[in-house]
């Protein structure tokens, strides 16, 4: 039954602020958005947190509860003990605007710099022919929905703010294999993805995986099997021997270098 | 005062859902400077919430589908009361904007012969709709999205419109602020595309999130273009039902087409007591013709459970209210003990994903306890079917916030292809819209103060009300007296109480300063719910009979003569006015679509 | 708190941002006990090391007919047989007599080799040893990261190398399961507990070669159209589940042939006797 939480929220904006501490009157079986909602609709009303679909579908609600990245939406409430109190901060790797708001174009710029989707030349719309099986692990990575969780936790640049230049983070390495792993795609995008978006900076330490609230297998699935294919053309010299002669894949051309923004008209 | 941020475009598109993507993809690739502003982030649009699929006719499944089934589906599904120009284009177009989604790069789920898979859904003769898993909006969000950003389209994010601009009677630009920094921004162009989606936040139980909050319809009935069909709002019949935080979450159409049956609390599949002549014909009298349809379409009549949305939420309404509803006052969906669970997981993951996670019911195993919820509103601004224009010149509307297509009731899967079709006629004629001018219109520099002076006035009034309170009774009073089934009194008292909603908005105040303050964004947003909940209860109130998505308990019946005619809003200075004009009328060729079965 | 307080005039918008962060204070807020996972790694990987390098230096008692340790399998050096507790082992002995060393630290380079640039136990020491980082939102210690982009690090890359190595191991290490049907005298048909034990090690180390993601990558992973291969899409299929399992299979693997080696250890040594099924 309902019960007074202990909310800690972080408040403030970049020049300075800290953790808060609210009681929030909660009720069984809700979220802690919910918490947060009331307290915005009762005792905050200027607490700034993003939020849409409350459903888990847009991942909008990025935030660290108890230290953890969740979206605050799907995280609920039974999962504490009801003495304890529930801490939540914005997330870390990102700066932030204000409360629980944090500016995440860092994702939007990498998306402009992975090269698009290239269908081959010549096939006309209604005329795509992929099988089921063909598609399914693309579409593992399609699921994605971008509420940067993985982007966050990764170490890479959570705790190293100048790798942010060469790294694209998680969330991009499997919008990378999913293009590489779509069976119509045309273009070679393995230099872009080692040289300027930092694959090997990545060490597989999974926390991605860990916090994914789509379960999306992304160092098992996309970050290793990327890895791997990268040593196919770049650092295996007995595979690449072996394709010269036999390969089982339609040659795929390298992705042209970008000049500012690409555009990509067909 | 401080120097206004300003930019200049062709085309600027407001929202960046389906429709608002489509349209700026189409505007660019029409050669026009495009902009898209929008609310929340890049890619979080409501969209991202359908899941059932994109309907097209394209055949892949049933070579027997083609357009005019589809014309005929979506005219019947709506009560005769759609656009029939618009939703012509819409079943003729829809296959060509679907494929042209894959040639971005969306991967849908695949035929044995590696096209295109397509599900059933309810009021759709065959299967049509094109789909990947229960995420199709998702997919189609993401394709377009990032089509859009290897365009090159500008995008302006967490940025908020509150106010057309105009020249005389055209279209000059828009106004709106940053959420981010609380800075105003000014808009100029020829072109305004209006795709902000739907109005579901003015009511209490919706599957709706916080940006549906009218802006769109508001917007365009105070820069002068009339709204259409405002009484009909559909309430989607199985939204989720407890725990008490989750009500109103949508619970997608699929779980019914892939085999789920509506039970009340005694076990009965009670849509067999509630097949309504109109439908009688093609729909299936015993359990047993129902559950051979999944595999033989042709010589079995549809289950009465995937018979169009507002027949359905009437009914479980009905069952309900005669006491055989479950605990908390909804119907059993039960597909537990009729597929199996690796089947439930392949084809509704993130059903099952979102009932375990939120409510603790595992689908493989028991039924979900459902309720109607507000879901999708019909009605929008009028627009001609060819150019998505609106009355006002230059200013177009594409996807939920344009009215007409869907007529009295939009079937599912209907809507993502609407947001394509009309999004990319949107789109083009906005932008040679801009091409043909030949002066750009000029903004009145009067209007971008007053709408300033607008914008900041709850900051300038102390110790009022806060937004939020208010924001709850509206919900409540929509819920209550302009919900599912309504009577003349209850709307009348709606009225009267929105009146008083009005002079309370009058006196709402904010505290905080300008960065990302939600108190006062929803205070900016109540504006536009007020005037949108004022033209649903006038509409509604307007139309005397029951039809579609407008149940009337006085006016019970349909009456052919308000088959005939529209009702339209107009905004009159300080009210909504509401009038009748008569429906557009179908060329012979396309009426004997409706003689022939 | 500076934004609660309300004021008076219509505030000015926001000023725009530098780009900092949130300054939240501590390395972690989390308050579960994240650091129990990198110290049993710790404990069980220090261990094994320890008990391994001595083994493999003490170079005696790893031969019973028939049981021959795995750490010492193949015997790459003529002086296998000849030394305390090995009297009789089988050798290839391509690296002649003039290896006097321990015969072990040849061979144990391929196990040592795909372990160590195996993905799932870079995951383990990373986190544990080199905290980088300890557990997921846990800031990690280091002022500067380089990632794999790098020497050493850099040559991670050769994994798939030992994975053909490893493969061609467990081919000899299956066979001494096999010759393992022996009695003491030589004769076939017959089986003991040391039997047992060096069938489950050749069973837990294909497992867990079969089950590596690079395993996973020729079989199939590098397939763009699986409907186009059936007979490889399966095999990847195969592994694919397997390899879910791959960091439990790690682990199990890794203390069983630990505990084979110890096995065969104390009864070449005549600690204790093999027990005899039939």
């Amino acid at each position: 039954m309902g019960y007074d939480l202990k909310l800690r929220v972080w408040r403030g904006d970049e020049n300075g602020g800290g953790l808060v501490d609210f009681t929030v009157p909660v009720e069984e079986g809700e979220v802690v958005l919910d918490a947060i909602h009331r307290l915005q609709a009762t005792q905050a009303h200027d607490l700034a947190v993003r939020w849409n679909c409350k459903a888990g579908k847009c991942g909008s609600c990025s935030a660290e509860i108890n230290g953890r990245p969740r979206l605050m939406c799907m995280t609920r409430l039974s999962l504490f003990d009801p003495a304890e109190p529930v801490t939540v901060t914005p997330l870390r790797t990102f700066p932030v605007i204000r409360d629980l708001v944090t500016d995440v174009s860092f994702n939007y710029e990498k998306a402009k710099t992975v090269p698009p989707f290239t269908p081959p030349e010549g096939l006309a719309l209604g005329e795509y022919r992929m099988a089921q099986v063909d598609v399914e692990r693309s579409q593992e990575f399609r699921k994605c929905i971008e509420c940067f969780l993985c982007q966050n936790v990764c170490h890479v640049i959570r705790d190293h703010e100048e790798n942010k230049q060469h790294f694209a983070g998680p969330r991009f390495f499997i919008r990378y294999a999913e293009l590489d792993m779509h069976p119509l795609d045309t273009l070679d995008r393995k230099r872009q993805l080692r040289d300027e978006h930092g694959l090997g900076l990545c060490n597989i330490t999974k926390c991605c995986t860990e916090v994914c609230p789509e379960g999306i297998k992304i160092t098992d699935n996309a970050i290793i099997p990327m890895k791997e294919r990268v040593v196919d053309t770049r650092y295996d010299p007995l595979t690449r021997f072996i394709r010269r002669f036999r390969s089982p894949e339609q040659p795929r051309r390298p992705a042209p270098e970008r000049q500012g923004q690409t555009a990509a008209d067909s | 005062m401080s120097e206004i941020e300003r930019h200049s475009y062709d085309v600027v598109v407001v929202g960046a859902g389906g429709a608002g993507l489509r349209a700026a993809i189409a505007a660019h690739d029409a050669g026009a400077r495009t902009a898209i502003v929008c609310k929340s982030l890049l890619g979080k649009a409501h969209t991202v919430m359908a899941e059932g699929g994109i309907a097209a006719a394209m055949g892949n499944v049933w070579p027997e589908d083609n357009w005019q089934v589809h014309f005929r589906d979506t005219m019947r599904g709506g009560k005769m009361l759609n656009n029939w120009r618009m939703a012509q284009l819409h079943a003729q177009e829809a296959p060509e904007r679907v494929w042209e989604l894959e040639s971005w790069g969306a991967l849908f789920d695949r035929t044995p012969d590696g096209k295109i898979s397509q599900r059933d859904f309810g009021g759709h003769r065959y299967a049509r709709l094109a789909h990947v898993g229960d995420r199709t909006g998702l997919e189609m969000i993401r394709t377009l999205q990032q089509r859009a950003v290897a365009l090159g389209i500008d995008v302006f994010m967490e940025c908020t419109i509150t106010r057309l601009l105009k020249d005389g009677d055209r279209i000059a630009g828009a106004f709106g602020y940053w959420r981010e920094s609380g800075r105003f921004i000014v808009f100029e162009a020829p072109s305004v595309v209006l795709a902000t989606g739907g109005i579901g936040k003015s009511f209490k139980v919706t599957s709706n999130s916080w940006e549906y909050t009218g802006d769109g319809h508001a917007m365009a009935m105070l820069a002068g273009a009339p709204l259409i069909n405002m009484e009909f709002v559909q309430f989607h019949p199985t939204g989720m039902l407890w725990p008490p935080s989750v009500r109103g979450i949508l619970v997608t159409e699929s779980v019914r087409g892939d085999g789920g049956v509506l039970r009340n609390a005694e076990g009965r599949r009670f849509m067999f007591d509630y097949i309504s002549d109109y439908f009688k014909a093609e729909t299936a009298d015993t359990e047993e013709e129902a559950d051979r349809w999944y595999d033989d379409h042709i010589n079995n009549r549809r289950p009465p459970e995937l018979l169009p949305r507002d027949e359905v939420a009437r009914a479980i309404n009905a069952e309900v209210k005669a006491g055989r509803g479950t605990p908390h006052g909804g119907v059993y969906l039960d597909i537990a003990s009729r597929r199996s669970p690796e089947f439930i997981k392949k084809r509704l993951p993130s059903m099952y994903h979102q009932f375990k996670e939120l409510a603790d019911v595992d689908i493989t195993k028991e039924p979900m306890e459902i309720a109607p919820t507000c879901h999708y509103v019909m009605g929008g601004v009028e627009v001609d079917a060819d150019s998505a224009m609106s009355k006002v010149p230059g200013l177009f509307a594409a996807g939920e916030v344009a009215g007409g297509m869907h007529g009295a009731n939009r079937l599912g899967g209907n809507s993502l292809s609407d947001l394509l079709v009309f999004g990319k006629r949107a789109g083009e004629y906005a932008a040679a819209h801009a091409a043909g001018l030949a002066v750009r219109p000029r903004i009145d520099e009067a209007d971008v103060a007053q709408a300033e002076a607008e914008a900041l006035a709850p900051f300038a009034r102390d110790g009022g009300e806060n937004p939020y309170s208010l924001h709850r009774d509206l919900q409540e009073t929509m819920h209550n007296l302009v919900g599912i089934i309504r009577v003349a009194e209850e709307m009348e008292r709606a009225l009267e109480r929105i009146a008083e909603y009005r002079e309370r908005l009058e006196k709402v105040s904010v505290e905080g300063n300008r960065q990302y303050n939600p108190g006062w964004h929803l205070a900016l947003d109540l504006r536009n719910m007020l005037i949108v909940s004022e033209s649903i209860a006038r509409a509604a109130l307007e139309r005397k009979e029951s039809r579609g998505g407008h149940t009337r308990d006085d006016y019970p019946s349909t009456d052919p003569e308000w088959g005939k005619r529209n009702v339209c809003c107009r905004w009159d200075g300080d009210h909504v006015t509401v009038y009748q004009q008569p429906l557009p009328e179908m060329p012979d060729e396309l009426k004997k679509l409706f003689e022939e079965h | 708190m500076t934004t609660q307080s309300r004021v008076p005039s219509i505030p000015a918008p926001a000023a725009p941002r530098t780009g900092r962060r949130a300054p939240v204070r501590g390395r972690t807020l989390r308050t579960d006990r994240w650091w129990a996972q990198p110290a049993v790694t710790v404990a069980v990987l220090t261990s094994f090391v320890v008990y391994s390098t001595w083994a493999a230096f003490v170079d005696r008692d790893y031969f019973w007919e028939p049981y021959l340790s795995p750490f010492y399998s193949p015997c790459l050096a003529t002086r296998c047989g000849l030394v305390p507790g090995s009297q009789g082992a089988p050798h290839v002995g391509i690296f002649g007599s003039w290896w006097i060393i321990s015969p072990a630290i040849i061979i144990l380079i391929v196990p040592l080799g795909f372990r160590l640039t195996c993905y799932y136990y870079r995951k383990a020491y990373y986190r544990s040893f080199w905290l980088s980082p300890p557990a997921c939102a846990v800031a990690e210690p280091h002022r500067r990261y380089t990632g794999e982009t790098r020497f050493p690090l850099i040559l991670q890359n050769v994994h798939r190398y030992f994975f053909y190595l490893g493969f061609l191991l467990n081919i000899v290490l299956s066979y001494d399961a096999v010759i393992a049907f022996r009695d003491h005298q030589g004769r076939w048909g017959h089986a003991g507990l040391g039997t047992l034990v060096l069938v489950l090690n050749a069973l837990l180390l294909w497992a867990y070669t079969l089950s590596c993601h690079s395993c996973r990558g020729i079989v199939g992973g590098r397939l763009n159209h699986f409907s186009r291969h059936p007979v490889r899409y399966r095999l990847w299929t195969w592994v694919s589940r397997w390899n879910r399992y791959h960091g439990q299979i790690a682990w199990v693997s890794l203390v069983w042939v630990a505990l084979a080696d110890l096995y065969v250890r104390l009864v070449a040594a005549g600690w204790i006797t093999d027990v005899r099924f039939f």
